[in-house]
């Protein structure tokens, strides 16, 4: 650690460490145009380049501290509204299990991106594309696969009616036996975790609790209301993607924000400590400047006196 | 009846089991192995994502006996209204009427209507007027109820849903696509309901 600290040192002062003499600094691997020749000969070295760019490093820093300002204020007040929708999937869960290994023929996973399943031989999967990110992503190698794309997710913030009309429309343009939403689930500001939620048709809901198993014990379930239980199962199935969906849409969008905010904090960082090695540089420049000044006039007084 | 309880006994237990060792390593529960073994063989180098149920927390088995209170999980899409409250009895308003669910309830998934939701604890009763959703039962003495909208019935403003009723009544009579009967039958229901429960 100490031979790091002493390589960053060095290579703070390694422009003006060799060029000790005055004539060296003539050739001081600073940028070239630090030193301008006037029509006499006079030397005088300009830090102007320096200060440009400590002025465009301090205008990137502003920038940044701005943006993550904006991605902590929104993370702020979607994360209230994710942690209150924690209790929405739960119930369902409870209910029907969770099956990620269901064996299926047609799966249709949901995702923002940055997932890739793969599956066996038999299975088909397609892909519904939520935001242009993931579309970037997949429409390369699996464009035959894509079912759906649905952008400008974030225009207004999300509440149920926006997603139940969202998930309407994808059940109703989706013939699937297994949903697959993938999504990144909030943990805290640093970390998420990626994770996959199943919603499985009725039908496989049936098939799944025939062959006993996790879901052996639905049919112990009495069901009320309604003409069939088919169709008791169907709503519930409808009723438990949306609510899945809410919950991974919100779950993302923290996510999102918070790997915003922590690289936009990164950056911010980053840009302040290049702004501390420009400005030891400028100072060092514009001591160099003087203090080549004033050998000058002090030489040229000297040769004058005699 | 002793069959089912043991039946499900395993069933927790199992899970239980495997949501323990779930804290210690990602990759474990029991039933997802397969999983994470399909996982494993196509994309070795990246974790496997987890699942919901290794987030939640695990239910309570089925007693042998029946417990003295119902444990209520009433949750909104924005809001978990209870968790995990001890209650006497709930009453739900199932399409089929108003049903009260009691400690040792048969397992049961009920739709639900627009209607009143009330909560007996002891000597009180909350009444939440819902607009829809699903009421879910189980053998554990465990009852959720998920519900897309749901208020505090003295939040009802009666002028407002008189006002709601006629226009939905109009709009029913007006109406000429499936579509707008539908919607406007909806309305109407909602609306009266709405009514009746302030009125009852």
């Amino acid at each position: 650690m100490a031979m790091a600290a002493l390589r960053r040192e060095g290579s703070r002062f390694a422009p003006l460490l060799s060029p000790r003499p005055i004539t060296a600094v003539r050739s001081s691997p600073l940028a070239p145009s630090h030193e301008d020749e006037g029509p006499i000969g006079v030397r005088y070295i300009s830090t102007q380049v320096v200060r440009n760019r400590m002025k465009s490093v301090k205008n990137i820093q502003k920038i940044t501290k701005a943006m993550k300002m904006v991605a902590a204020s929104k993370l702020r007040a979607i994360q209230t509204k994710t942690e209150n929708s924690r209790g929405l999937w739960q119930p369902f869960t409870a209910l029907l299990g969770d099956l990620p290994s269901a064996d299926v023929k047609k799966n249709v996973v949901i995702s923002k991106g940055l997932h890739k399943l793969n599956s066996g031989p038999e299975k088909e999967t397609k892909y519904v594309i939520l935001g242009e990110k993931a579309k970037a992503q997949l429409i390369r190698d699996s464009k035959k696969d894509i079912e759906l794309i649905m952008t400008e997710l974030q225009k207004n913030p999300l509440n149920y009616t926006q997603v139940s009309v969202l998930a309407d429309e994808i059940l109703k343009n989706v013939e699937y036996d297994a949903l697959r939403i993938v999504f990144n689930k909030f943990q805290s500001v640093v970390s998420f975790v990626p994770t996959v939620s199943t919603v499985l048709s009725p039908e496989i809901v049936e098939r799944e609790a025939e062959s006993g198993g996790k879901l052996g014990d639905l049919d112990s379930y009495e069901v009320e209301g309604g003409e069939t239980k088919g169709e008791i199962l169907q709503n519930l199935a409808e009723f438990q993607f949306s609510c899945v969906m809410f919950n991974a849409l919100l779950e993302n969008a923290c996510s999102e924000q918070g790997a915003r905010m922590s690289a936009m904090d990164s950056s911010s960082r980053n840009a302040g400590d290049m702004l501390d090695r420009l400005t030891l540089t400028y100072n060092r420049t514009r001591q160099a400047s003087i203090t080549t000044e004033l050998i000058e006039i002090i030489s040229g007084a000297s040769a004058l006196e005699g | 009846m002793f069959r089912q309880a043991s039946r499900l006994l395993a069933r927790t237990t199992a899970s239980r089991r495997s949501r323990a060792f779930s804290s210690d390593v990602p990759a474990t529960p029991a039933q997802d192995s397969n999983f994470i073994e399909s996982w494993t063989k196509v994309i070795p180098n990246i974790d496997p994502p987890k699942t919901p149920s290794s987030f939640m927390a695990p239910r309570p088995a089925t007693p042998s006996s029946i417990p003295t209170k119902l444990t209520v999980n009433f949750v909104l899409p924005y809001a978990s209204e209870l968790s995990g409250k001890e209650v006497d009895m709930v009453i739900v308003p199932a399409t089929t009427g108003q049903m009260g669910v009691l400690p040792g309830h048969v397992p049961t998934i009920a739709e639900l209507k627009p209607g009143i939701l009330s909560v007996h604890e002891g000597n009180d009763v909350t009444k939440y007027f819902l607009s829809s959703g699903f009421a879910l039962i189980h053998a554990n003495s465990v009852a959720d109820i998920i519900a897309v909208e749901a208020v505090p019935v003295d939040h009802l403003d009666p002028a407002l849903v008189q006002k709601g009723l006629a226009d939905f009544t109009q709009k029913l009579n007006s109406a000429t696509t499936d579509l707008d009967k539908a919607e406007a039958q909806i309305g109407i229901d909602v609306h009266s309901a709405m009514n009746s429960a302030i009125t009852g």
